[in-house]
């Protein structure tokens, strides 16, 4: 690593750096699933395993859950389908800033992407500044995130029976404090706030859609009310974010 | 069945979405694309967020019992004041367990 420039090592230590805070409140959520993963039946090296192929919490989460209802595997893969649905939307809001990449590069960093990776990289390619290294940001920042969720998903499966009741301590609320943490700082005009209220409410009132759909329609009817608020709520790009 | 060919169906499935635009380096987005794509955070954080303050057992549960509800309230608010992401996470996270060990929730 030390023949690489000063610069990009910078952008690598900097993603690292920023995406820190979201590590932490991804700890507990790690813990809770090595531990639940090994109640659902699956061997450590399969707990493990999932996490270090395939790399996504609120899926995990909710496949073990499933494992232990004894779901179908197609029920089971169709939910981790619709659950991680949104991440074709952070695919498209980042392909403009990687396209110019390396195959192998778009690969790494499209295995890496997370809701957290995605929010901190968002945020890099939104300031503007000549860096031709926003790229290795990126990566620090889901690298960072990566190692992390092994770490700790390792915890819960060592440790984690252990610890009696723990799925009965909360540490769900890790994650929902994370996503506050993320969102509400970007709530800073009217299509933002349009977006959080009407994703928030459909959300709500489409839970009872089956494989977590709900997630999906909610996320659409606020970018779309977001979209329509710009358009024609007078209120033109307000600086914040602009492309 | 086997438990590895499950987690083999999730990495595919996963892998596919994510890299399912960057595969496609020549494709362009028209402008209000674009423009769209910039709410996707707020929205989809929030579409994840509001269920889980609401209804964390599955159901509405708006009492002053819900402490995902009151803490996440609580986040919010520090969020707001702060715009320091790890006070935001630290101060939600302690908010509570607080509330839950003041509402009997904890499973001591």
């Amino acid at each position: 690593m030390s023949c690489l420039p000063a610069s990009r090592l910078r952008e690598l230590f900097d993603g690292v750096r920023l995406i820190f805070p979201l590590l932490l409140g991804t700890i507990p959520f790690a813990i809770l699933y090595g531990s639940l993963a090994i109640d659902a039946g699956l061997t450590p090296a399969q707990a493990q395993g999932m996490s270090l192929l395939v790399f996504a919490g609120a899926a995990q989460f909710v496949a073990v859950t499933l494992l232990t209802g004894g779901a179908s595997a197609a029920v089971l893969l169709s939910t981790t389908l619709v659950i991680n649905l949104r991440h074709l939307l952070y695919s498209a809001a980042l392909q403009p800033h990687v396209r110019h990449l390396r195959s192998r590069w778009r690969m790494l960093l499209a295995f890496w992407l997370t809701d957290e990776a995605f929010a901190v990289a968002q945020q890099r390619y939104a300031r503007v500044d000549a860096s031709p290294y926003k790229h290795w940001f990126f990566m620090g920042a889901a690298m960072a995130m990566y190692l992390n969720w092994q770490a700790f998903t390792l915890a819960g499966i060592l440790f984690g029976q252990r610890v009696p009741n723990l799925a009965d301590w909360g540490l769900d609320f890790a994650m929902l404090a994370t996503f506050i943490g993320i969102v509400v700082p970007m709530l800073r005009n009217r299509p933002s706030l349009a977006a959080a209220l009407v994703a928030g409410s459909v959300s709500l009132a489409c839970q009872e859609l089956p494989y977590q759909l709900g997630l999906l329609v909610a996320a659409l009817a606020g970018i779309a009310s977001a979209v329509l608020l710009e358009r024609h709520g007078g209120q033109r790009l307000s600086g914040e974010g602009a492309q | 069945m086997n438990a590895w060919w499950l987690i083999i169906g999730m990495l595919a499935i996963t892998f596919s979405i994510r890299y399912g635009l960057f595969a496609w380096p020549n494709l362009r987005f028209p402008p209000w694309l674009g423009r769209a794509l910039h709410y996707v955070p707020v929205a989809v954080l929030t579409a994840i967020v509001v269920p889980g303050l609401l209804m964390p057992e599955d159901r509405l549960a708006m009492g002053w019992d819900n402490a995902y509800l009151l803490a996440g309230l609580a986040t919010i608010a520090i969020a707001a004041i702060s715009r320091h992401l790890l006070a935001t996470i630290l101060g939600g996270l302690v908010t509570f367990m607080l509330l839950r060990g003041l509402l009997g929730q904890l499973p001591l």
